[in-house]
């Protein structure tokens, strides 16, 4: 019996956790078919990627078109149909998006500001196992060098389908990274995203932490309780656009507290660590530590979660690099605490 | 009216001029284009300047950008342009830069990174047709061009797809830096490739104007085929010191080289 995807929609009324269960992608689907049935104008552009075609394929095959394993035809492609007045959604991984097609994505979509949105998976180390020709550790840092481009990185399958939504009517082109398998849901509810402002997941006025991506997003939510229990505060955006950044939310955090420990998985060239260094040292100065791959190929076979925590990303690492944080400021008050304390002593022998 | 053989010999006399800017120009591309631009501003292209937007029109996409001296004469001639800012070629604050910018009027896509325009043309053949639009898509490419993977991927796509609103001008001038395309990396056998890759191929001489006409006019050439026109030409046509060299990549005429560049295209030698 053939099911629709809509009749494998859970209904509204079931639980939160029902209704998103799964891998992103697969939440994806789910919202880029929604969003094609009341948006004539949406297309879906493929790679073979595998998944669309039985969902969006099959519904709507007049809108759906796949170039085959052809990633740089997929954006030329898609910056015609979207040149045209159409609204492409174009879809390969997150690699071959920002470094086989690189170029096409930077001149023919980027350089004209054609609203395509490339949607791309196995963003970071979500490809595991398959090794470093299917990793993206350096498509952040790729992305965020082309003007006009919004970069959006979900941190679980409910913000993937909310950015979706949000990013649907902007004017400009659009990169949505997404993982590989299922990630714990960051959200109980449904989470508001505002493009290019940070979502504070906690608040907190000792150090921030501020994190992009599913696990690093967990991490920092774990890091964050940890660190209570240590008697330090961490502050905890969920920064989910890359581009355009919100420095006033970075700014903010560097003002407000001791430093600010940076998560991601990516590498720690280019990517969200090296983006908030190249806001803070410019306007608030203030200690950043950042997490993410170090400069080398991850040759290491296993899932995304063990390559993370072998690469140096993990709860651990940000609880330790928040206390050094923290320890660090107490450091620098040291010579001002004791002159006040000497003043204050000299006072009372006067 | 003034004919198309005076037209695009004025779009030669206007490359020649602009190469006199210090940058210089890339002359023999661009003379080897001017009867197949000529013909398709002048009596093929759906395209007006007062709508430059009009959503049935037919799109141009110059994918070797290098050529746009002749895009841009052509463009002037038709109207997208003011003649008098050809001067400004290349010169600082000129909108005319050495491959074509966004936002220039004719101008559908910048190009000049080589093997881009093919896919662009597809993506606009593929949404007329997937949303019952008129629109044709043209699109030239440099014969050297067809070294780039990319433009076999959109080949191949298109063929697949049939798009017989799709039409791919090879100029077929045979030269590239180095050399012969033939000594670099061969093309050739040309036709086969495109027609083994779901094309349908005319061949055509580059610069005879009837030809290029009847050839226009005949496309698809094969319905449910894209067409590819293999036009064959001369690089550095009209130019007799600049015909067939591969010196005439990019020159910088002289004020004694432009006068003598003039000299021989208004001698009128036509083959």
């Amino acid at each position: 019996m053939t099911v629709t995807v809509a009749e494998q929609l859970p209904a509204t009324e079931d639980s939160f956790a029902d209704r998103y269960a799964g891998a992103t992608r697969d939440v994806y689907r789910r919202t880029l078919l929604d969003l094609a049935r009341r948006d004539p104008l949406v297309f879906c552009v493929d790679t073979d990627t595998g998944g669309l075609e039985t969902t969006f394929g099959t519904e709507l095959p007049g809108r759906y078109i796949n170039v085959g394993i052809a990633e740089a035809n997929l954006m030329g492609v898609s910056a015609g149909l979207a040149a045209t007045g159409l609204r492409p959604y174009a879809h390969t991984l997150s690699g071959f998006a920002a470094a086989r097609a690189c170029e096409q994505l930077k001149v023919d979509i980027a350089g004209n500001n054609l609203p395509v949105r490339v949607v791309v998976t196995h963003g970071g180390l979500s490809s595991g196992h398959y090794g470093p020709t299917h990793h993206a550790v350096d498509d952040l840092a790729i992305l965020r060098t082309m003007p006009n481009l919004t970069i959006v990185v979900p941190a679980d399958a409910a913000e993937t389908e909310q950015a979706v939504l949000a990013t649907a009517d902007l004017p400009g082109p659009v990169l949505i990274r997404l993982g590989r398998a299922a990630t714990p849901l960051v959200h109980d509810t449904v989470p508001e995203f505002v493009p290019g402002r940070a979502a504070q997941l906690r608040d907190g006025d000792d150090v921030t932490i501020v994190a992009t991506g599913p696990h690093p997003v967990l991490m920092a939510l774990r890091a964050h309780d940890e660190l209570a229990a240590l008697g330090i505060s961490a502050r905890v955006l969920n920064m989910h656009t890359i581009k355009p950044l919100d420095t006033a939310a970075l700014l903010r955090a560097a003002r407000e507290t001791a430093g600010i420990v940076t998560v991601e998985d990516h590498l720690v060239i280019g990517g969200l660590g090296a983006a908030v260094c190249e806001v803070v040292t410019q306007d608030a100065p203030v200690r950043v530590r950042r997490i993410g791959v170090p400069d080398r190929f991850i040759d290491r076979v296993g899932d995304e979660h063990d390559l993370l925590v072998a690469a140096g990303v993990s709860t651990e690492r940000i609880v330790a690099q928040g206390l050094a944080l923290a320890e660090a400021q107490r450091n620098d008050r040291a010579p001002a605490e004791r002159h006040q304390a000497s003043r204050a002593g000299s006072s009372s022998r006067g | 009216m003034t004919s198309l053989e005076e037209r695009a010999r004025r779009v030669r006399e206007r490359v020649l001029k602009m190469g006199t800017n210090p940058h210089g120009v890339h002359v023999g591309g661009s003379l080897s284009l001017a009867e197949i631009l000529t013909v398709l501003y002048g009596e093929v292209l759906r395209v007006s300047p007062g709508q430059p937007d009009r959503p049935d029109r037919d799109w141009f996409v110059l994918s070797k950008g290098h050529a746009s001296a002749a895009l841009y004469a052509v463009l002037a001639e038709h109207g997208f342009l003011d003649p008098a800012e050809l001067d400004t070629y290349a010169q600082a604050g000129s909108r005319l830069a050495g491959h074509p910018l966004r936002k220039l009027p004719g101008v559908e896509f910048p190009t000049g990174s080589l093997g881009h325009g093919l896919s662009l043309g597809l993506g606009v053949a593929l949404a007329a047709r997937r949303t019952g639009g008129t629109s044709r898509a043209f699109v030239v490419l440099g014969d050297g061009e067809l070294q780039e993977g990319s433009v076999w991927e959109a080949a191949m796509s298109a063929g697949h797809e049939g798009l017989d609103n799709l039409v791919a001008i090879v100029d077929r001038n045979r030269l590239q830096i180095t050399g012969g395309t033939e000594q670099c990396v061969s093309l050739e056998p040309l036709p086969d490739r495109w027609r083994s890759f779901g094309w349908a191929v005319t061949e055509v001489d580059g610069h005879d104007i009837d030809a290029l006409r009847a050839t226009f006019a005949a496309v698809p050439a094969t319905p449910g085929r894209p067409t590819v026109v293999i036009a064959n030409t001369v690089k550095g046509k009209g130019v007799r010191l600049f015909e067939d060299q591969k010196k005439s990549h990019a020159v910088q005429l002289t004020p004694r080289l432009h006068q003598r560049a003039l000299a021989s295209l208004n001698a009128g030698r036509t083959t």
